[in-house]
Formats: C-alpha cells, structure tokens, sequence
C-alpha cells in the first residue's frame, strides 16, 4: 500500500473512533462538569457557582451516602473474590478437562440475565411471603413469617450475586493461561499449599484479579436496581439520590454535579486499585 | 492437577463448595423462572398446579404476556434497540480493531485507552450525562432556530446512543483479540494470488473475523437488551421491556405474567449466549 | 520460444533495500536461467527475507531493479504479478476448503468455472492429492497442507515461484521426505524456484544453484558442489559444511601454498584463495572439513606421511557415534579440540578414549582466507 493510501485508511478508521468518543464520552462529560457548575438563581437564569457542590458537602446526608455505597462496594469486591476465586480455581486447575467447558459454560450463560430478574427471583424467594419463609414455616422451625429483604445484608448479598460471575469469568481466563508445572515446581522446590497459593498462583493471577475487582467494584457502585429492589426505597445508594435529583426533583444541575462526584470518586478508587497493584487499565480491563 | 486438593477430604469439601455455589447462583433464578407455570394469582408457594396461562392466557385476570400489549410493545422496542446497538457497535468495533491492531499513529495508547474508558464509567453517568448534552442541544436549536429536534429528547434514539456509547467498548475488544490472532501473512498471500486490496478484505480478512463478529453483536444484543441504569434517563414513551417490567414490579407489584417473561428472557439469552459461546469455540478448531 | 539465447525467468540487478539507516540488502545482482532451482542460503537477519518480499513485490527496493521474462516489475504491485509465493507458515486459508483455496487465485483472475474446475483437478493430480478437494484446511496433514501451498500458486502457471522456508515448521523425518518432493515437484513443473533457507542441507540437496547472503550481500553465488569444495570467501567456507578452524598469521606464501602459524607452535601449511596472494603477517583463518582428516593410532608409524602435510598428535577426549557419519573429538596437545570422521566398525580395534592419535590432512584440503 502506498503511504498515501494508508494514511488515507488510517484516517477513515479514525472518523468512527472518533466521533464516538468526542461526542458520546467526552462531550458529554464536559457538558455535565460545566451543567454542574450552574446555579438556577431565577426562573431560566443561571450562574456559574461551586454551590451545587457545596450543598453536597454541607449535607451529610449526601456524603454519607456516597461513603456508604463507596465503603459496600468495597466489601462487595472483596467479598466477589473471596467466593470467587475458588470456584475459578476449580473450573480452571482441579475440574477435568469435560466437565470444565459445562462449569465455564454454566457461569457464562447467567452472565446475560438482567439485573432485574435476578433481583426479582430473590424477591421471591425472601420476601415475607417468599419461599423460603414459607419453607420454614412449613417444616414447623419458625412460627410466624419473617421478613429476608430491606435489610444491609441482604443488599449485600444481592450485589455480590450479580457481581459475582464478573469476577470469575475473567479469574477462569488468567488462570487457564497459567502453565500446570509452574504450580507442581511450586510444590516440587518444598512449598505449602499456602506459599503455593500466595507466591505463584496469585501474583500469576493479578491481571485477572484486578480487571475483576475494577468491573465488580464499578458494577457495584454503579447499580441501581437491586439496591433498590432489595434493600427498599431507603437504601441510601448513591445512584438513588443522581435518579432522585434529576427525575424526582428535576434539578438536573444538581444531579450532574452528583454524577461527577460519583465519577470522581470511582475513578480514584480504580486509580488507586491500580497503583498498589502495580497494573494498568489496558493490562487488566482490556484483557478479560 | 492441584496437589493441593489430593486428600478424600479436602477434595469433597471443595465439591460441596463448588456444589452450593451453583445452587446459589441458580436459586433466585429457579425462583423468578418456575412461578410462571404455578396456576396461582401470585408467585409464591404453595404451588397450585402447572400451567401454560401466564403465557397464553387472553382472559382477564390472568392475561398472558403474549396477550400484554404493554409487555409485547417493551419486547418489540427492546428487540430494534438491541438490533441497531449491535450493528452499530460491530461496525465501529471492527474499524477501532483495525484501527489499533493494524496501524500506528501519535498517541495511540492515549487513544486505547480512551476506548477502554467507558467500561468503568457508571451506566447511570453515561446516561445522564448524554441527557443532558442532549437537551443542551436540542434547547440551543429550538431557541436559535426555533426548530424542536424530537430525535434529541428522549427516546428510542438516545436509548440507542446511551447504550453503543459503552457496548462499543466490548465489542471492539472481542474483534480486537481475534484481529490479533490473525496472520496477516494470509492477506499477503491472498495478494500474491492475484487479488485485489478490497477483495482481499472481503474473501479472507473479514471471514476470518466472522466469528468475533457475530460473538460481539450477540453479547452487544444481550447486553442492550438487559441494560437499566443508562436506559433509565434516555428512555422516553418507548420503554424497552426492563423499564416496562421495572414500572410493573413498582406499580403494580409482582405478578406471575413477570415471572413468564423473566422465563422467556433467560430461555432466549441463553440460547444466545449459547450461541455466541459455540462460535467462539469453533476457531480453536479451526486453528 | 526458439530463441538462441534464453531469457533469464528472473534477474535481479543491483538491488538495495535500506529500512532507515539499517541496509537490510546490499546491491544484489543474480539471474536466474528458466526452469532452475535456485537456493538463497543465509543465517537469520542476513535480508534473504527483505530480497524475496522485494521480488513477489510486498516491499520496493530503493535501488535497482527486477526484471520477470525481461521486462521490469518495479511498477507492478505484487497482485499483477506472475510471481508466486509460497509462505513460511503456508499461509492456507482456514476458511475455505482445499478446492476453495486453489481455486482463490482462478477466481480473482475472472477465468470460467469450467475452467476452474479442470485446472484445480489437473494441479491435485499434479501434487498426487487427487481426492483431498473438498476436505478443510484442519484436516490435512503437515506434508498435504505443503503440497496444497504449492498447487495453490502452480495452479495460475507463475513465471517464478518464491518459497520462503515453508519447511521450517515441520518435523524432521517429514522435513527429509518433504525435501526431495520439493525437487520432484519443480521438475515435473518445469518452472522456477526460488528457495530462501537457513538451512544449508536443504539448501545444497535440492538446488541447482545457491546463493549465499551475508549481512545483505552475496557471498558467492554457485553450485551446491563448489560451495562446498571452493568457498570464495571465509563467510561461505564457515557457514555451508562443518570446519575445524584455526586462526593465525602467515608466515611465508608462494602462489599454490601458504604457511599460518596459528599461535600454538602448530604450522599449518594451506592452500591459499585463487587469485588474492596473501602477504606475510596477514591474520587469516584455515578451515579443514572433518572428512578431510585421518586418524591413525600414534605408535603406527603412519606410513603415508610424507603424502600428508599437516600432522599433529593428541588424545581422544570422546567418540560421537552416529552410524556411518561417527566422528571422533580429540584434544591437541594445546588443549584445543579438533573434529575427525572415523568409521566405527563395533569391533575391538575401535579407537577408546585416551588412546594417543596422530591426525593428518592435505594441504589440498586446508583452505585458508
């Protein structure tokens, strides 16, 4: 090809890239920082002030909220991995050769199920009038029905549940990569089990374990409805007050400067997941 | 295999681990999918009776969702939003794989990373944040020009945007994988054999992606299809099924017509995510 | 086609390739008679690469040019190009099937399906493959997969056709088969060869003529036999066959015999290159091939020895036996190991390690550059 003509592809290839980029990511993210800089003073007039930030600072509510989701998220990633890894573990180095395509399949195939219908199916197996209330009302071990949903643990459980196949899919996918006699030598040169796992197969594993804890973690911050759906309309996730602000009170300024709080504090948390393990976004993210 | 799990005791312990995992990620699955075929006016125990009428039923009080106009419509607007999202985000999918496997420009890993960006950025932040560019536009016409651009309000269009703005990001790294697997030696000798550069894309490159292709459009259809938190602030009178669903559950409470359609969508997304899972796999073969 | 004097099928005439300030090929000039098979031999990196993708017409050189049947194809990019290649991974494509793969090429030319159809058939006869049509890529064996590349480009009739290293990926015992299938092929075919190879066995075994390429020169262009027997350069010497070699500095010269001492007491008398007289002092490096070399045990007096002008003793450090090409390693009295072919008989007059040896060789058969 001449260099005329591969400048000219390049170019063609890069319009597409480029508009989607420009006008769908940072257009828009632009719009939203100067849309949250803007204070309606008036009826249709505005000014450029920090005070739509500053009423999430001066409302503890606000922050409060956004340090819970922050903190849940947390423990939802940690909590992802721990019951995570070792079913990834399994499908990719204990499983025999057929029976791990069925496992990897099984965890694949639920990956598509809406948010919804899973919060949904736990509605209906919590609920006061549920399954498994019903169950243990049948079996005579409680006397009256108990209520599962609207409480911390059960939105817990419910975030980890829909993470948690974000978790192991790309896990089974770094560990498959992983060579069986790098863990044998492990054990042949005198290891443990535990110096095994924790100087091999982990370190290994890191780009994998990263890109899970940045999906889940993001997934977790970012999810609306079962927090909602499970833990009942106070469940102070953040996401709740952006919808409250924009479609309830309709005080888009306020929920922009809410969104770019939210994107802020996601992005250090990545960044700085990303930092103390030594990884890089397309080292991790763009390889699962 | 794993030294590791080598005693009786261990290695049934890890069984029963794997066992009631599954179970836990089956359960509420299980749930949302079996009350659709208990004859009963609400999904819960005891069950009642098997039934077909949650799905076919056109009498009131139980109408089928094949008879919920509601529920078809949200269905029908899911399906042409899935559609264009997937034939829009293969199409700029495969130019960014050929853009950042086969070419070198200034600030190319800037650019890559730019393209990974959307990936962790909240749905909800996409959504509201192409809301209000959207209306920011729209206002500015309709002021300049006192022209009203319905296509900048929400609705199916935004939607449509909202969602290709992060799915491209997927399926650009599903054709980019198997772009870099490709040996480009193979072009060459398509262009040794006589072919031309555009034949040559067409006879050998491009089916060589076809599987990756047709993985990305299947797994951008899927997620489309099942998205929320981004659809939420685009959607307008055309409310795709998790929205009308989401507005059933809320309003109305859950009802086993719900159920009938959790069913229906698990069957199809399985099938599909089947289907792409399948085609993956075949390359392994074929290399 | 009665003309007296045949146009060389491919000529390349002082062709340079130079990525930024790497020379990657160095004014080379060769022709090729129609109907030859002709070798590029050279280690890894010496550009043997660059000149074959500059002749199908993937890259253009900066100087020179390349001349098809005579004319010029410095303008032609390589899809209108009668040069046709063969790939070092094949380069078979995986999603078409053998007919399809053969007929790719048929097809691009707009020839008719009638057409397609008899050529495609005539070439699987042709490579003995007259069954293989409708199976895939995948189901084919490594030799198959070989001879489907070659049908592939013999089918569209090439003026020439470039195979770069398609052995290399396979396993040895196919590698020997494959190699004197490649010879038959391109003598049934009548058409010619060019092979680009690292390795020099296949390279002397199959070709009518090689050229050995060193950092993007010719060292010396010729038949596999002077290649071996008359190296032109101390480069060709080393690298085609295996050579004891020593380096020194000439001590004394006449036109037909040189003297090197090589440091160790040790003066090896050589034959010199024809035509460059080396002075006294000059540091050149002797090369003897194993063959060349007898051994006999010290305390028989060799009886020949006048015959012989090279002599030096040692001891047998170890034998590496290998049928019929065995050879012996022994260690001079300077601790230097030198390479010897023996016949090893399996009987008790064997040589044993640590036996005392005398090692002698013509000065005929000691080349010096």
């Amino acid at each position: 090809m001449t260099s005329d003509a591969k400048k000219l592809s390049l170019l063609l290839l890069f319009i597409p890239f480029a508009l989607w980029i420009a006008l769908l990511i940072v257009l828009p993210h632009i719009g939203m920082f100067e849309l949250s800089l803007k204070e309606k003073i008036a009826p249709r007039v505005y000014e450029y002030s920090l005070a739509n930030y500053k009423n999430f600072v001066t409302e503890p509510i606000y922050w409060n909220t956004l340090l819970r989701t922050g903190g849940v998220s947390l423990l939802v990633t940690f909590l992802a991995l721990l019951i995570g890894f070792p079913v990834a573990y399994y499908i990719a180095k204990v499983a025999g050769k057929r029976s791990k395509g069925a496992l990897f399949l099984l965890c694949l195939i639920p990956l598509w199920v809406s948010d919804l219908i899973r919060a949904f199916g736990w509605i209906l197996l919590l609920r006061e009038t549920g399954v498994i209330s019903t169950a243990l009302q049948a079996s005579g071990l409680i006397d009256g029905p108990i209520e599962f949903l609207y409480n911390d643990a059960t939105v817990v459980m419910g975030l980890v549940y829909t993470v948690v196949l974000f978790m192991i899919v790309p896990l089974v996918s770094t560990l498959d990569g992983m060579d069986n006699e790098m863990i044998e030598a492990g054990y042949n040169l005198g290891g443990n089990g535990f110096t095994v796992l924790r100087r091999i197969i982990i370190p290994y594993a890191m780009p994998g374990i990263v890109a899970g804890c940045i999906v889940v973690f993001m997934l977790s911050a970012g999810s609306y409805l079962t927090p909602i759906l499970l833990g009942g309309k106070n469940s102070s996730w953040f996401t709740e007050q952006i919808y409250d602000q924009f479609i309830t009170r309709y005080n888009w300024e306020s929920g922009a400067a809410f969104g770019f709080v939210l994107l802020i504090f996601t992005s250090f948390v990545v960044w700085l997941g990303l930092k103390l393990s030594g990884q890089t976004l397309s080292s991790t993210v763009a390889k699962s | 295999m794993g030294q590791a799990v080598q005693q009786p005791i261990l290695r049934n312990g890890y069984r029963l681990y794997m066992l009631l995992f599954f179970v836990f990620l089956a359960a509420p699955l299980v749930a949302a999918g079996v009350f659709a075929f208990n004859d009963s006016m609400f999904p819960s125990l005891p069950w009642r009776g098997f039934t077909l009428d949650w799905f076919f039923s056109d009498v009131d009080p139980k109408i089928g969702m094949f008879h919920d106009r509601r529920l078809l419509r949200g269905l029908y607007y899911s399906f042409v939003i899935g559609s264009m999202v997937a034939a829009l985000s293969v199409f700029v999918g495969t130019c960014n794989a050929f853009l950042f496997v086969r070419y070198d420009f200034r600030g190319k890993n800037f650019f890559y990373i730019l393209m990974i960006l959307p990936l962790v950025i909240p749905g909800v932040i996409l959504g509201i944040s192409i809301l209000a560019m959207a209306s920011n536009l729209a206002n500015g016409v309709e002021r300049s020009f006192g022209i009203e651009l319905e296509l900048l309000r929400p609705g199916i269009f935004l939607v449509v945007l909202g969602q290709f703005s992060f799915i491209t990001t997927i399926s650009s790294l599903i054709i980019t994988a198997r772009l870099k697997k490709f040996d480009s030696s193979m072009e060459e000798a398509a262009y040794n054999l006589g072919a031309s550069r555009a034949r040559v894309l067409r006879t050998v490159t491009l089916p060589f992606l076809r599987p990756a292709m047709i993985a990305a459009a299947i797994v951008a259809f899927l997620v489309s299809f099942e998205n929320f938190n981004t659809t939420l602030f685009l959607v307008g009178s055309e409310a795709p099924l998790t929205i009308t669903m989401y507005d059933r559950m809320v309003k109305v409470g859950s009802t086993p017509v719900l159920n009938a359609v959790s069913f229906f969508l698990m069957l199809g997304s399985a099938l599909l995510a089947l289907v792409s899972v399948l085609i993956q796999r075949d390359k392994s073969d074929q290399s | 086609m009665n003309t007296s004097t045949s146009v060389p099928d491919l000529e390349c005439h002082q062709i340079s390739k130079n990525f930024g300030s790497v020379q990657a090929v160095d004014q080379v000039s060769f022709d090729i008679p129609p109907g030859s098979f002709f070798s590029i031999l050279g280690p890894s990196g010496c550009g043997k690469t660059t000149l074959m993708r500059m002749i199908a017409g993937f890259e253009s050189p900066s100087n020179g040019d390349i001349r098809i049947k005579g004319q010029s194809v410095l303008g032609t990019p390589p899809n209108k190009r009668n040069v046709k290649m063969v790939f070092q991974h094949l380069a078979l494509f995986p999603m078409m099937n053998v007919y399809d793969n053969i007929a790719y090429g048929l097809r691009c030319n707009g020839v008719k399906r009638a057409d397609i159809d008899r050529k495609v058939g005539d070439v699987l006869e042709r490579v003995a493959l007259p069954d293989l049509a409708k199976r895939e890529i995948h189901q084919l064996s490594g030799g198959q997969k070989q001879r489907i590349a070659i049908a592939r480009c013999m089918v569209l009739d090439p003026d020439v056709l470039l195979l770069d290293e398609p052995l290399g990926a396979l396993d040895l015992k196919l590698r020997e088969a494959m190699k004197i299938e490649l010879k038959l092929l391109q003598h049934q075919f009548n058409t010619t060869f060019v092979y680009i190879t690292h390795d020099q066995s296949e390279a002397l075994v199959m070709s009518d003529h090689v050229a050995v390429m060193n950092e993007g020169r010719f060292e010396q262009i010729g038949t596999p036999q002077t290649l071996y027997h008359k190296p032109a350069t101390s480069f060709v010497a080393g690298f085609v066959g295996e050579s004891n070699q020593w380096r020194g500095t000439v001590v004394d010269s006449t036109t037909d015999s040189i003297s090197v001492d090589v440091g160790t007491g040790f003066k090896a008398i050589a034959t010199p290159p024809p035509g460059a007289g080396l002075a006294s002092g000059s540091a050149v490096t002797v090369f003897v091939r194993p063959e060349h070399i007898s051994v006999d045990r010290a305390h028989h007096a060799a009886a020949d020895a006048s015959a012989k002008t090279n002599e030096l003793s040692g001891t047998i450090d170890s034998l590496l036996f290998n049928g019929a090409n065995s050879r012996v390693l022994v260690r001079d009295l300077t601790g230097e190991l030198i390479e010897a072919d023996i016949t090893l008989t399996g009987g008790l007059d064997d040589p044993k390690p640590g036996e005392s040896v005398r090692l002698s060789w013509h000065a005929a058969s000691a080349l010096c550059f």
